[in-house]
Formats: C-alpha cells, sequence, structure tokens
C-alpha cells in the first residue's frame, strides 16, 4: 500500500517509524487519553497512596497520618504474620495443583466435544465462575454442615453412624478453593486446549498408543507451558480468597488476604494493612512474571 | 491384505456422510479414494483407520472383523493432513514413536529410525526439531514415521496438498515408487485427479457419501459409469439425448451411431452422451450424415501445444480439443458440422 | 467415540461444581426459616421476600445501578484501549494494556485496600459513586481482554477492501470495526456486569456499611442471622448468569468469544 497521508486505517507495524506531523500524531492519540486519565488516577494513583501508607503511622480514633517507619513491615515479619503467609502460599498452591491436575483433562475432553455439548458445559461453567465467593462460602458451609449437609444423606443410607460437621476445618477450606478455582481453570486452558491440533492426539493412536497413554505422552508435553501458566494463574487467583477461609476454616487458617480485610476494617489499622498488600502484591506481580516468562520461552521453540 | 468394506454407512447426527459403501480391495495395491470436498472420501479413511466408527456395516482386514476394534490395536500407519508431527519431539524421536509405545529399547528404535529415513531419503536430520524442517522435509518424516511399524496398511490423507506443485508432482512419483518397492497396501485419498491417475492401481470415485465407480485410472477415463464421473476425472463434453433402437442416440432429432451401450435403458429414454473433447473432431460447413451435429463456432483458444475449440450447437456447448497441425480453418461465427465418433460416445443414464 | 470411563469422569466434575447449588435451591425452597436440607416443605415465600422486604429490596436496587453503570464505564475504558492497541503496537500502548489487566489478577483485597485508601484520602468513602468508579476500574480487565480479542478477530484485508473503495477512517470504523466487535463489546459488559453484582471485597471495604449491596447483605445475613432469602438470592444469581451467558451463547459464537480460534461443526 502506498502512503497514504493523513488516514491510515491499517495498523502500522512494529517499529515503522514514519515522519508525520505532530498534530495528527496527537490526534491519533485521542483513544489513548481518556483509558489512560481513568487508569491513571483510579488505579494508579490509589496505588501511590497505598503505598505511602505502608510506610504511615496508625492513629487510634482516626485512620493514620503521614511518617515514615518500617515498623509495619516488621511487625509483618513477626512469628503470627509469617505463620499466615507461609499458610496462604501453602494452601493457595496445593489447592492450585489439584485444580490444576483435574481440570486440564477435564478441559481436554470438554474441547474435543461437538460444539453443542461444549457450548452447554461453558455457560454452566461460566455461570458457576460469576458465583461470589460469599454464595460459594455460603452453599459449602451448608454441604459440609451438620444439619444440612452431606454428611445428613451418608447417614441416611447408612454409611455413617450420625451426621458430623466437616466445618470449619483445613479439608473444608480446601474443597472450597478448589471449587472457587475450577471453573477460572477451565477458562484459562480453554484457548491453548481448543487450538491443539485434533490430529496430534489421532496420530498417536495410529501409531499404538492407548489413549490414556497418548495423552501423557503427547497432550501433556505439548502443552506443557499452558499447564504450567495456569497452576500460577490459579495460584495468585486463590491467593486472593478471603472469605472462604473465614467462613470454611478456623483463625488458624485464616490467609492473608483475610488478615488483610480484618486490619484494614476491623482493627483500624490501615498502614499495617497496606503494608501487607504491598507485600502479597509484590509476591503475585513475581508469580506472573512468571508466567509470562513461560509464555516467551513456548513461543522461542 | 485383502481389505472388505461391507455395506458401511456412517450419519453425523442428521447428515450422512457414507451411504452403503461396498468395496473390496486386493492386497498390495495402491488405491485412490477420490472425490469432491464432502463426498466422504476422508470419513471413510477414517472409518478404516479406526477414528470413527461406522453407524452400520463391518470392516474386515483378511476375513478377521476389525469393525469395533480401537485405533490403536489395528496396526495401520497413517499419514494425516496436517502431518501431526510430535513438536516436542526431535525427527529421530518422531519416527520411532511407535516403538517406543511397544517397548523397543533405545538401540533398537535409533537403528530403525535410521533405517526409516534412509529409506525416505531424509539424511542427517535425525537429532533435529521439527520446527528446523521444510515441508517437503516433513512430509517425508509423516510417511517415515507411518512406516516404522511394518503396517498392514498404509493410510494417507491427502498427504500433498500442503506442498506447492512442483514438489507435489515429485512426491507424488516417489509415493508410488516406494509403494511399489515395499508392496504395501496403501489408500491414498486425494480430491486432484491428476494426483489419482498418477499414483493409483484403482481408483475409488465418491460423491455425496456413495461409490460412484470403482475402476482403473485409464477405465474411469474411457468408460465413465456416470455423467459425474465423466465429468470429474478428466473433462468431458455431456450432451442430452434420447435413446433409439440398440445403437443409436438422437440429438436435437439428429442420429448419433454409438458402439457401446450399458444395459438396462429402455428405448425412448433419455440419456447422456459423454464425448471427450479430444474425440470430437470439427469440420468448416455443413454435414448431413450420422454422428454430426450442426454449430456455430463461438470461442477459439490458441494454447499453444494444443487447440480448444467451443461449438455451440443448438442449447449445447461443445468443446473440441486438437493439436495445431490438425487444427481445422474456422473462426468464432463459422458454421460448422461437430463429429462425435461413434467409439468415442459413452451413453450413460440421464 | 464413546468412552465410559471419560464420561463418568466428566459427570462427576459436573455433580461436584453443580452440588452446592442443588443445596442452596433446596434450601431456598424451605418453608421453614431453618438451614434444612433436604428441605422439610416446601415453599417459594422467600423468593417473593426478597421483593417485599424493603431492605433486600434496597439492595436489589444498589447492585444493579451499580452493575448496569460500572460495566458500561469498564467498557469505554476497555474499548479505545483496546483500539489503539491493535492500531499502534507501541510501548506505552502495551505498558497500559498491562497496567488494564493489572486489577483483576491481582488478589481482590489489594485492589480494594488501595481504593479504600484513595476514597479515604479523597473524602467519597462510602459514597455510591465510590463504589461504582471502583467496580468500573477493577473489572476493566474482563472487556479488555474479550474486546482485544474482537480485534485480533478481524480480517485486515476487510479494512483495505473498504478503504479501497473510498471509505476514509471514521466511515471505516463505523462500517466495517464496529460491526466486527459488537459481539466482543456486548460480550465484554455481560462479563463485567454479571461480575459486579457478585462482588463482594471492593464493594464492602469502600462503602460496605452505607451501599449495601446484595453479596453485602448475604454475608451480614451469615453473620447476624439466617434466612433463607439468602439462599433463593443466590438462586437467582446464578439464573442470571446462566440467563446472560445463555443468551450470548445464542446469538453469538461462544467458543470463539472464549478463545477457541474455528468452531467445529460436526
Amino acid at each position: 500500500m502506498s502512503a497514504q497521508p493523513a488516514s491510515q486505517a491499517v495498523p502500522l507495524p512494529d517499529g515503522a517509524v514514519e515522519s508525520r506531523p505532530v498534530a495528527q500524531r496527537l490526534r491519533e492519540h485521542l483513544p489513548l487519553i481518556y483509558p489512560a486519565l481513568m487508569l491513571g488516577i483510579f488505579f494508579v494513583v490509589p496505588f501511590g497512596i497505598m503505598l505511602a501508607v505502608s510506610f504511615f503511622h496508625r492513629v487510634e480514633g482516626a485512620f493514620f497520618e503521614p511518617a515514615f517507619e518500617l515498623a509495619n513491615y516488621a511487625r509483618f515479619l513477626s512469628a503470627f504474620f509469617g505463620k499466615a503467609l507461609v499458610f496462604s502460599l501453602w494452601i493457595s498452591g496445593l489447592a492450585a495443583v489439584v485444580v490444576t491436575c483435574v481440570a486440564f483433562p477435564f478441559t481436554y475432553f470438554l474441547t474435543r466435544m461437538r460444539r453443542g455439548s461444549q457450548v452447554r458445559y461453558l455457560v454452566f461453567i461460566l455461570a458457576v465462575l460469576s458465583l461470589s465467593e460469599v454464595i460459594i462460602g455460603f452453599s459449602w458451609s451448608t454441604l459440609l454442615s451438620r444439619t444440612a449437609g452431606v454428611s445428613n444423606l451418608l447417614y441416611y443410607v447408612g454409611l455413617l453412624a450420625q451426621p458430623t460437621a466437616w466445618t470449619p476445618s483445613f479439608g473444608a477450606l480446601l474443597v472450597g478453593l478448589c471449587y472457587l478455582g475450577f471453573s477460572y481453570a477451565v477458562l484459562v486452558l480453554y484457548p491453548a486446549l481448543s487450538r491443539l491440533d485434533p490430529e496430534l492426539p489421532e496420530a498417536s493412536r495410529m501409531l499404538g498408543a492407548s489413549p490414556l497413554r497418548t495423552f501423557f505422552s503427547v497432550v501433556v508435553p505439548v502443552l506443557r507451558n499452558s499447564i504450567v501458566s495456569a497452576l500460577i494463574m490459579v495460584f495468585v487467583f486463590n491467593l486472593g480468597a478471603f472469605l472462604l477461609p473465614q467462613v470454611l476454616g478456623r483463625p488458624e487458617h485464616w490467609t492473608l488476604s483475610v488478615l488483610i480485610t480484618d486490619q484494614a476494617v476491623f482493627q483500624s489499622n490501615i498502614p499495617f494493612a497496606a503494608a501487607m498488600a504491598v507485600f502479597l502484591m509484590l509476591v503475585c506481580l513475581a508469580l506472573v512474571a512468571l508466567t509470562l516468562v513461560f509464555g516467551q520461552q513456548r513461543r522461542a521453540v | 491384505m485383502a481389505l472388505r468394506i461391507e455395506h458401511v454407512s456412517k450419519s453425523f447426527g442428521s447428515f450422512q456422510a457414507l451411504i452403503d459403501v461396498d468395496l473390496e480391495f486386493p492386497q498390495g495395491k495402491f488405491i485412490c479414494l477420490l472425490g469432491p470436498s464432502g463426498c466422504g472420501k476422508t470419513t471413510l479413511l477414517r472409518c478404516i483407520a479406526g477414528l470413527e466408527a461406522p453407524t452400520a456395516g463391518r470392516i474386515l482386514l483378511d476375513g478377521q472383523d476389525l469393525t469395533h476394534a480401537p485405533a490403536h490395536k489395528r496396526g495401520f500407519g497413517m499419514v494425516f493432513q496436517s502431518l501431526a508431527l510430535f513438536p516436542h519431539l526431535t525427527v529421530g524421536e518422531n519416527v520411532a514413536y511407535g516403538l517406543k509405545v511397544r517397548g523397543a529399547d533405545q538401540a533398537q528404535r535409533r537403528k530403525r529410525a535410521e533405517e526409516l529415513l534412509d529409506l525416505v531419503r531424509l539424511k542427517g536430520v535425525i537429532d533435529r526439531p521439527i520446527s528446523q524442517l521444510s515441508g517437503g522435509q516433513r512430509q517425508r518424516v509423516a510417511i517415515g514415521r507411518a512406516l516404522a511399524l511394518d503396517p498392514k496398511l498404509f493410510l494417507l490423507d491427502e498427504p500433498l496438498s500442503a506442498l506447492d506443485a512442483k514438489l507435489r508432482e515429485a512426491m507424488q512419483i516417489e509415493l508410488r515408487l516406494l509403494q511399489q518397492r515395499l508392496g504395501i497396501s496403501t489408500i491414498v485419498v486425494t480430491h486432484d485427479q491428476r494426483e489419482a491417475m498418477t499414483m493409483s492401481d484403482i481408483v475409488v470415485i465418491m460423491d455425496h457419501g456413495r461409490v460412484q465407480q470403482v475402476a482403473s485410472p485409464l477405465d474411469s477415463y474411457r468408460s465413465p459409469s456416470n455423467a459425474f464421473v465423466a465429468d470429474f476425472i478428466g473433462i468431458s463434453n455431456l450432451v442430452p439425448g434420447t435413446l433409439r433402437g440398440r445403437d443409436t442416440v438422437l440429438v436435437d432429432s439428429r442420429p448419433i451411431r454409438v458402439a457401446r451401450l450399458p444395459d438396462g435403458i429402455a428405448d425412448g429414454a433419455p440419456v447422456t452422451l459423454s464425448v471427450r473433447p479430444e474425440e470430437v473432431h470439427v469440420r468448416p460447413g455443413r454435414e448431413n450424415g450420422e454422428n454430426y451435429l450442426a454449430g456455430q463456432v463461438s470461442f477459439v483458444r490458441d494454447l499453444g501445444a494444443s487447440v480448444e475449440i467451443t461449438v455451440r450447437c443448438g442449447d449445447q456447448e461443445v468443446l473440441a480439443v486438437t493439436n495445431p497441425r490438425d487444427r481445422p480453418a474456422v473462426q468464432i461465427g463459422d458454421p460448422v458440422a461437430v463429429e462425435l465418433p461413434a467409439a468415442a460416445c459413452v451413453v450413460l443414464p440421464s | 467415540m464413546a468412552n465410559p470411563g471419560r464420561n463418568l469422569f466428566m459427570a462427576l466434575v459436573v455433580l461436584f461444581l453443580a452440588a452446592p447449588l442443588i443445596v442452596v435451591a433446596g434450601v431456598s425452597l424451605n418453608a421453614e426459616k431453618q438451614l434444612l436440607f433436604p428441605p422439610q416443605g416446601l415453599s417459594l415465600a422467600w423468593y417473593g421476600e426478597l421483593f417485599l422486604q424493603p431492605d433486600w429490596l434496597n439492595a436489589v436496587k444498589n447492585s444493579l445501578i451499580i452493575a448496569v453503570f460500572s460495566a458500561a464505564l469498564a467498557v469505554s475504558i476497555a474499548f479505545p484501549l483496546a483500539y489503539f492497541m491493535w492500531r499502534h503496537r507501541v510501548w506505552y500502548a502495551k505498558a497500559l494494556f498491562a497496567l488494564g489487566l493489572a486489577p483483576f489478577t491481582l488478589p481482590p483485597v489489594i485492589t480494594a485496600l488501595g481504593f479504600l485508601v484513595f476514597w479515604v484520602s479523597t473524602g467519597f468513602y462510602g459514597q455510591m459513586i465510590a463504589t461504582l468508579v471502583s467496580h468500573a476500574i477493577f473489572f476493566v480487565t474482563l472487556p479488555l481482554v474479550t474486546i482485544s480479542l474482537g480485534f485480533e478477530s478481524i480480517d485486515r484485508q476487510l479494512i483495505e477492501a473498504s478503504q479501497v473503495m473510498g471509505a476514509d477512517d471514521r466511515t471505516v470504523f463505523r462500517t466495517v470495526i464496529l460491526p466486527l466487535v459488537r459481539p466482543y463489546l456486548i460480550s465484554g459488559y455481560a462479563f463485567a456486569f454479571v461480575l459486579s453484582l457478585n462482588e463482594y471485597i471492593v464493594a464492602y471495604m469502600v462503602a460496605g456499611f452505607t451501599v449495601e449491596t446484595l453479596p453485602i447483605k448475604i454475608f451480614n445475613s451469615l453473620r447476624y442471622g439466617y434466612t433463607p432469602v439468602m439462599a433463593s438470592v443466590a438462586v437467582m444469581f446464578v439464573l442470571v448468569a446462566i440467563l446472560v451467558f445463555g443468551l450470548i451463547a445464542r446469538f453469538g459464537d461462544l467458543p470463539k468469544l472464549l478463545g477457541a480460534w474455528s468452531s467445529k461443526e460436526t
């Protein structure tokens, strides 16, 4: 296409350098101004303030006053909060592994289905994904409760001596987290799995490998990077659960997200909450960066 | 291995992909499943491979019923349209994949991989990742991989469609020579009739899920069994007419004598005459004898190596192809007589 | 190819996913004001209560207002950003895009706290506009991703063809780009809408005591006295989500909207 002076609706290739009048360049950037302003004011600024607040001094009866102290961070590294951090990472990671191991074959089968069935499943998964943590927490605490839960069912059937409450407990929280992250994992894995060449597993079967062997020898290795990315993303997603640990777990099971909420709203210690939030954010950003690294690796091959 | 496909039908929901396909293939032949897109040829191949299950009918190999045997137990080698080479394995690992599944050790696998890469004439790439190969090289790896386990049947789904024209022609010949050398029964799916003519011993022409004709390439050309085959294989003039007596077809009330007549067509029934363009002769002026149609030249195409003359005869357009030496002295608009020689006419039911 | 093992596996997963929903639905039908399952005595009374009790109705109103407008605001931010990034792949556009992805990929409590601090500092803490804007920013990610997918799916040749036929930038945008991207705009809005309805922590932290949305009301009910109305709200949420996504599936190509390349009709 020869140079069209003022209007170019066709995207420019990366790195293309062209001399165009300043006024026109400015006009082209018009669409970017509004989003930049909005995100700048309402996202960057809040985070900036939060970062600053994490160094502030907590004042009884009011919110906080400007200062610069590392006391908040130091307190964070104490035994109690350190333990909460470790527990948060441990249970989030465990749930992420379980979820990915189940969601991967599930999504694989889903993408091999006929279109009609696939759409029905997808609508269902999206509906489950949109459920708020409140509803999930409420539902699972009901499901695992003594008066209205699964144990009642097993009691009626005769498999259990009497109905018991299975919540709050580590197991209940783990199940809740798995439930929370599952539909998210499915949606994260869906694009890559649906783009997998269907003839690859077929070729493997023609060469004598059973469907099970094909799954582990061909499907998993080829999509290895997607699996790892999904695992990390679910991990970060799980770290964000703030309600399930309160509803399905005892205080020793409370994760960082819960403590941040607690400190911010009930203990009125916003600087401390901010410090923990900053730390949590750094951990998550590091994990997300890892995901991107894995994504790049795939393209290099 | 004699392959028997016994009254096989396959439906996907309400769509019928295969309708009562009944075929028998002798051992060691090169067979082409030929037809336009959507005719069912790939579905048939996949049923043979075990990747689809027929809705009705059976598939037997040497008398053994394979219909419900899973794909990984059939022992057939297959080359896919997308080639489906495993991206996470090297060339050698791809070729030896089947052997690894069977439990062969590292040394055996390497040796066999080398043998096969030699067979398909690929040197020095055994440890390369797939991404570094050209299209033609990948093609050979796919063939080598499919042959690694000495399969009883060699199946290929439009194997050459991704190659450019020149490479495709070379590969057609190579595949044919390879097959003859190994003596392996081979079934190839293709939509390219030139490809089918080049490579195969037997051509199975399909349309809309049904088998239209099974014959050698030349027989399908010279004696097409219906109008579809006549039109699909090469180019043919299809002239509607009416049968009169046992040896004449009336076209626009002009008598055309024919040498052969298929059974089962009643006197007075409508028929279609199929005549290949290279058999049609165009003469200037008018002729009133048998086997002549009257018409007017509507187009002349001088292609250098051949000359194509299109003549309008009533409602019909008839194409004649000659070489430059025998070219009649006519131009657009001239009245001409078109000869349809008796020996060249094939009568087809309408 | 039918595979009984696979079918069993899929069925078990679906059962796991549906189990809490079944329980909640059952609880919502319980005649007594108790948390009982299986329900003893069926009654649809609690669904009626949802629309009769003023505090629940108020929560519904709040949630709807916030959802409708924050989703629109989110799409309004995401659309020009995605458009710009598609046209000019410059580094600052990509950086802004990453910024747009950040709110949703980080743990919500971090974003919620950030907003809390911000609104306290600017004096809008406790007001509905705070919740509205916070939701819009928080949910910018989903429309951004969806709309970007939509732009990427546009065949460049369509634009070139329309230019050759004499269309200028604005006309190309109006007649070619916009219609092609529209389904993604709609589904982006729908995602943000449904998620905003369901969102708890940001709404709670920013104006939880003054602006009670449905999720906040449910949680408060959970803590301070049980009533099956909560369960009927949960059921309503699920039905709304199924309705919204079902409509998208009906009128659009859902697999493609979620990232599949080609939808195969088998």
